[in-house]
């Protein structure tokens, strides 16, 4: 039997801090961060590549696919996996043979200091939950498992006819552990493609994952006070036909995470979008305006399985089959946490070049030079630190080395190293990949959990997050996008400086 | 030297490699008509 | 390769003036150039595009090539390709256009 580790939600009330509590100009920390990887197989085949191939490969490719998914136990012990909830260093993925799903770590527990991972039956559950408009049914044999294994409420339920009918009726089915489904989501509009069954599938993945991530740093961050603002930055659309990407998922899944004392509104800046809410955020917190905010995201249900070919022909499993929500609690400096340094933060602008060592050089020599910082005084770059177990077998490439190495070449250019150093520069400054390939989600944050607890009790001294976003895509535009976010130890300028720095934040 | 002068250039760019905001500008250089372009991101 | 793209170079290339047309990569990895060169040239070798078995032949270069740094504008390629040159898999890219070329006759 599975236990539901996140049992419904208990509010969480306006505690007595008034409006001018401690409030004014502040420095600004990091004082947590929680992931949730949901492990979904039975939903690989919603993702949009498989959603689009599998038709034409016929039942052949299907049963090949569904052979090569993983079980919830070996998502939990595959090394990745482990280093995304904190129970793993980066580091130590250089001393694990790749492919790394073939060296599952003995004895892996599917909860850690950064996170959590949970099974399929868990997030049906929350599924259910964060459907507020009764467009969710599970078969009535599926329902009554669901509510028994995870001790959730009642899970609406419906016939095996009346699912069959909302199948043909344009619904979107739900899979467990075969081809029959157990579930069904319905359109939510006759007409409206923005209401379709397909697309409040990916928005209530969204929704659930992030309450998930949300409600887990509730429950294990230790802090005073309650939060006031929520910034959602994951990238889904959530609307309906006059206004497609209407938004404010946040404030959805602050109602599902139980939080009552916050308002919101959601970022969207592809997969950069994290680091700007990390901005807003900061910036929020620093003029005093709110005590406490998080940046919380959902997983991308429509990148699931998304190189599935490539895990096949390189005779992988299909190794993306998680749901990834995070939740990053910002707020006013308690002397210990990290500081985000908003004096710091880089930001591509319309003018800037968008190669990829134009980029980086907005985003981390220009913002460090003006700091008279050299790229060699920062501990750990955290850039998009996607699986290359995942990309390398679809041919595209070991994203995080690529950019280690761009940013080894600009320390090569600045006369910082010899070129002959750049390896040992991306080695000793980088870490190898290891984020699912969720788009916003491995954009530098998944460092986040090791961050803390290095610039805490461990021996770094400052971090640079770098995200890039591919606005591209869109269509509206050529330009790509980027921002860079500068995390130091707390008290590094006061032991700099050999005395106490009680200024605001520049 | 492969003459771009004249040529019609369809520049196929990567995000993690050459964006196609650089290739064109390479290719206009060169006194190429990008008459195509694109930037590809797999992640 | 991308499907809808493929589908959109074989109307542009069907549009006419195939003659005058050159491709230029930007791909950062063998792996991607081998792809996307195949695809173009001899025709999409994974048969789940619209260029399966369609050769269009076109002339496909990459952007790090010394053959075609020479035509762009020194100061130019300073500026947009610049530190990729050496960060890229330069031999490894040249070694999967050589292949390319070799099988097709292009």
């Amino acid at each position: 039997m599975t236990t539901d580790p996140f049992p419904p939600a208990e509010t969480y009330t306006v505690t007595g801090t008034g409006p001018a509590a401690g409030r004014g100009p502040a420095r600004v920390v990091i004082r947590g961060v929680r992931f949730i990887l949901a492990h979904v197989p039975g939903l690989v085949a919603a993702g949009s590549k498989p959603r689009r191939e599998l038709p034409a490969g016929g039942a052949a490719l299907r049963a090949e696919l569904r052979s090569r998914l993983r079980s919830f136990a070996l998502a939990v012990a595959y090394p990745p996996h482990q280093v995304m909830i904190g129970s793993l260093a980066p580091e130590a993925l250089r001393e694990i043979a790749r492919p790394w799903h073939r060296h599952p770590i003995a004895g892996a527990r599917p909860r850690g200091p950064g996170g959590a991972i949970v099974d399929q039956m868990t997030f049906y559950a929350w599924l259910a939950r964060a459907d507020a408009a009764n467009l969710v049914r599970f078969t009535e044999d599926f329902a009554a498992r669901l509510a028994d294994a995870t001790g959730a409420g009642p899970i609406p339920a419906a016939s095996a006819q009346q699912i069959a009918r909302t199948l043909e009726d344009r619904g979107e089915p739900l899979f467990h552990e075969d081809e029959r489904p157990v579930g069904a989501v319905a359109a939510g509009h006759e007409q409206d493609e923005a209401l379709s069954a397909t697309v409040l599938l990916e928005n209530l993945a969204a929704k659930a994952t992030g309450a998930l991530a949300l409600r887990r740093l509730l429950d294990e961050v230790d802090d005073p006070d309650p939060v006031e603002y929520l910034l959602g930055c994951g990238e889904e659309a959530v609307g309906d036909r006059y206004q497609r990407g209407g938004g404010n998922l946040a404030k959805a899944i602050g109602e599902l995470a139980g939080v009552r004392t916050a308002g919101g509104a959601d970022v969207k800046a592809f997969c950069a979008a994290p680091l700007h809410g990390l901005l807003m955020a900061g910036a929020l917190v620093a003029s005093g305006r709110y005590r406490r905010v998080v940046v919380v995201a959902g997983g991308s249900l429509a990148k699931l399985g998304m190189k599935f070919r490539g895990h096949l022909a390189a005779g992988y499993p299909v190794l993306e089959d998680v749901l990834a929500g995070v939740a990053i609690d910002v707020g006013r400096d308690d002397g210990h946490s990290p500081i985000l340094r908003l004096d710091a933060a880089a930001v591509h602008r319309v003018g800037d070049g968008t190669a990829p060592h134009q980029m980086a050089r907005v985003l981390t020599v220009e913002p460090l030079r003006a700091l008279g910082l050299r790229l060699s005084d920062i501990d750990r770059y955290a850039v998009e630190l996607h699986n290359p177990d995942i990309t390398e077998p679809a041919g595209s490439g070991n994203v995080p080395a690529a950019n280690y190495q761009v940013i080894a070449a600009l320390a090569a250019q600045a006369g910082e190293i010899a070129r002959s150093e750049m390896p040992a520069f991306a080695e000793a400054h980088g870490m190898p990949g290891y984020s699912p390939t969720q788009g916003h989600i491995a954009s530098a944050i998944p460092y986040l959990p090791h961050a803390v607890a290095g610039l805490t009790d461990g021996a770094l001294r400052r971090v640079q997050l770098v995200a890039k976003g591919s606005l591209f895509l869109g269509r509206m535009t050529a330009m790509g996008d980027g921002i860079s976010m500068l995390m130091e130890r707390n008290t590094l300028r006061t032991a700099e400086r050999g005395g106490p720095d009680g200024g605001a934040q520049g | 030297m492969v003459e771009l002068k004249g040529r019609l250039v369809l520049a196929l760019g990567e995000r993690d490699g050459i964006p196609a905001p650089a290739l064109e500008r390479c290719a206009v250089s060169a006194g190429g008509q990008v008459v195509y372009s694109t930037t590809q991101c797999f992640v | 390769m991308d499907l809808e793209e493929q589908g959109a170079i074989q109307r542009l290339v069907e549009s006419g003036q195939r003659d005058r047309m050159v491709v230029v990569l930007g791909t950062p990895t063998a792996g991607s150039t081998r792809m996307v060169a195949l695809t173009l040239t001899q025709g999409d070798p994974s048969y789940a595009g619209p260029l399966a078995g369609v050769p269009l032949g076109l002339p496909v270069y990459h952007i790090l090539e010394d053959e075609v740094k020479a035509a762009i504008a020194a100061e130019v390629y300073e500026e947009e390709i610049g530190p990729l040159e050496f960060v890229l898999d330069k031999p490894g890219i040249m070694e999967a256009l050589r292949q390319t070329r070799a099988g097709s006759g292009v």
